[in-house]
């Protein structure tokens, strides 16, 4: 079955065990995101230290609900971005999105930038799981604008 | 078990139903909910009309023009007499969701319409009452006609069983109510409403009832005759035929004194630069050129499953249905978001399994080749009301065998077993 493919155990590990899960303050930015599609749900939460593109993400926490790849994509992103300056890890962020779009071909994904994430490779095939995959990502870049909107 | 099932051979008529997916599986398809699959006969009548007869129906005077015409119209008498209604009362739109908007609009078109639109017209005080199992497109066009019009919204709410709580009736549907907009049979629940006691309150008050008919029509027999509603309206495509083509059927009288929704050519009388007047229905409401092909299509479904006997198709589904129930319940940790038992209550199986998000299982299902809804399947309230986000929906049809149920229970034991919950 390809389902191991999918559903590698570095994405069921965080998805049963969700790092930075939870909302917590301060918070300069928050965003609250829904896949239409299937009915998902995230509000996340950014506090950031420092001003503009070189603040520091100093924390990143979040509800949410929603399938295991939902959850596990929001838990590996908190922990990819954290301590990373708003800059590294927009980058990071752009990486992850090249990733979900390259529908498995470009299957050589770089370990030292994705770390956990590298394991949603498999997800890329699945055109209609993408959108779970995206969705912490997405809340993350919305509430980190309004952050920074707020810093400015 | 109840209801007969009809013959496996009937299969061989759908040709996509051959094919194997994810690694050369079989293919077992259970979201005929969604999109129904097409049989041969459905095929060729398009393939013929534009192989033989394409042209645009009710124009020119040439001679393919007129085989398309007869085409056409030939096909709004079969869908007709499928529902035991006249050709004249057969408005033939893109689907279920155009249908009711075409309502929707006729009312807030009506008032500054003639005063034969009189009782289409809604204001503040007017109620429209709808249910909260409705899909979104017999919901969403009722909360913006309210909008628009400054009318209120009320609405049946669900019992914990997935029946519809009829408590409130006389309360909820009463002199300000103009029009009462339910389904013939949830998406979700499978759920069937005693539609007949809803109609005879309606009407008791002057209300008008709509009936959402995408999931009954192309299940059940039904005849609008006894139906006890005002306008019907569904999909093509959930019923064997095309995408592209649905049907609103309404009451004569009341088609006669409705203003148009979408206007332009065909549904003309005589056009000035200053003003124009428009045709009787059904042609009132079908601007453009219609959908030719895909009216022949659907024309061509519906003569199939007369041929079947839609008593027939219904004993098939409801034995499925109880099947369906009775496989998916001996699986621990496995609900049924929907009435328990096959009664009143069509073949839409919606269920929740412990611990696994319905995303996950339908995964699972679908890399063995089992191809279910998962979501919330446009009826988001409904979900909200029991709590859940989502659920796995199987949902069946003519073509669906035993077998087909029993890869269903086996997958979800699967997902259990993946994702290690049982």
């Amino acid at each position: 079955m390809q389902l191991e493919a999918m559903y590698q155990e570095v994405i069921l590990d965080h998805y049963r065990n969700p790092h930075n899960k939870g909302l917590r303050e301060p918070f300069e930015g928050e965003a609250h995101h829904v896949n239409p599609t299937c009915g998902d749900e995230v509000t996340l939460r950014v506090h950031l230290d420092g001003e503009g593109q070189d603040a520091t993400v100093a924390d990143v926490s979040y509800d949410a609900m929603g399938c295991s790849i939902s959850q596990a994509s929001a838990s590996v992103m908190t922990d990819l971005v954290i301590g990373k300056s708003v800059k590294e890890a927009m980058a990071v962020g752009e990486e992850f999105l090249a990733l979900m779009q390259s529908r498995g071909r470009d299957t050589e994904p770089d370990e030292d930038v994705l770390e956990d994430a590298v394991a949603f490779v498999g997800v890329s095939k699945y055109p209609a799981r993408i959108k779970c995959a995206l969705l912490a990502w997405m809340a993350w870049k919305d509430a980190t604008a309004r952050a920074l909107g707020e810093a400015s | 078990m109840t209801g007969t099932l009809l013959p496996e051979e009937l299969k061989k008529d759908f040709p996509l139903l051959r094919r194997t997916v994810r690694g050369g599986r079989p293919l077992v398809y259970l979201d005929s909910g969604a999109t129904s699959q097409k049989p041969v006969q459905v095929l060729d009548a398009e393939r013929e009309f534009y192989e033989r007869h394409n042209a645009a129906p009710h124009r020119g005077a040439h001679l393919l023009s007129e085989e398309a015409t007869e085409a056409y119209e030939d096909a709004r008498a079969s869908i007709a007499r499928f529902i035991g209604a006249v050709p004249g009362e057969i408005v033939l739109t893109k689907n279920a969701t155009e249908g009711i908007n075409l309502v929707a609009y006729a009312m807030s078109n009506a008032a500054t319409a003639g005063p034969e639109a009189e009782r289409f017209r809604v204001g503040p005080g007017d109620e429209i009452v709808v249910t909260e199992m409705e899909h979104h497109a017999n919901l969403v066009p009722w909360q913006e006609l309210c909008r628009r019009t400054g009318a209120t919204l009320r609405w049946f709410g669900i019992t914990d069983d997935g029946r519809l709580d009829l408590d409130g009736l006389d309360d909820l549907v009463n002199e300000r109510t103009k029009l009462v907009a339910l389904t013939h049979q949830s998406n979700v629940l499978g759920t069937v409403p005693p539609v007949q006691r809803i109609a005879d309150r309606a009407h008791a008050v002057g209300a008008l009832v709509l009936l959402d008919g995408a999931q009954s029509v192309p299940h059940q027999p039904v005849d609008v005759a006894s139906l006890g509603a005002d306008f019907l309206a569904f999909s093509g495509h959930k019923m064997l035929g095309p995408t592209g083509i649905g049907v609103l059927w309404g009451r004569r009288e009341l088609l006669e004194a409705m203003p148009p929704f979408i206007t332009g050519g065909s549904m003309i009388e005589v056009v000035h630069m200053e003003n124009t007047t428009f045709m009787p229905p059904p042609q009132r409401f079908e601007a453009g050129v219609p959908m030719t092909a895909q009216a022949i299509g659907l024309g061509a479904a519906c003569d199939y499953l007369a041929a079947i006997g839609m008593d027939r198709v219904q004993a098939h589904e409801e034995a499925l249905t109880a099947y369906a129930l009775e496989r998916l319940t001996e699986i621990p940790g496995v609900r049924i978001i929907g009435p328990g038992t096959s009664e009143a209550r069509g073949g839409a199986v919606s269920f929740t399994v412990e611990d696994i998000h319905p995303h996950d299982v339908g995964q699972v299902l679908d890399e063995l080749g089992v191809e279910v809804r998962v979501g919330h399947h446009c009826a988001w309230p409904i979900c909200r009301r029991f709590g859940i986000p989502a659920t796995t929906r199987a949902t069946f049809y003519v073509y669906n065998t035993l077998a087909d149920l029993d890869a269903l229970a086996d997958g979800v034991r699967q997902a259990q077993k993946f994702f290690g919950t049982a």
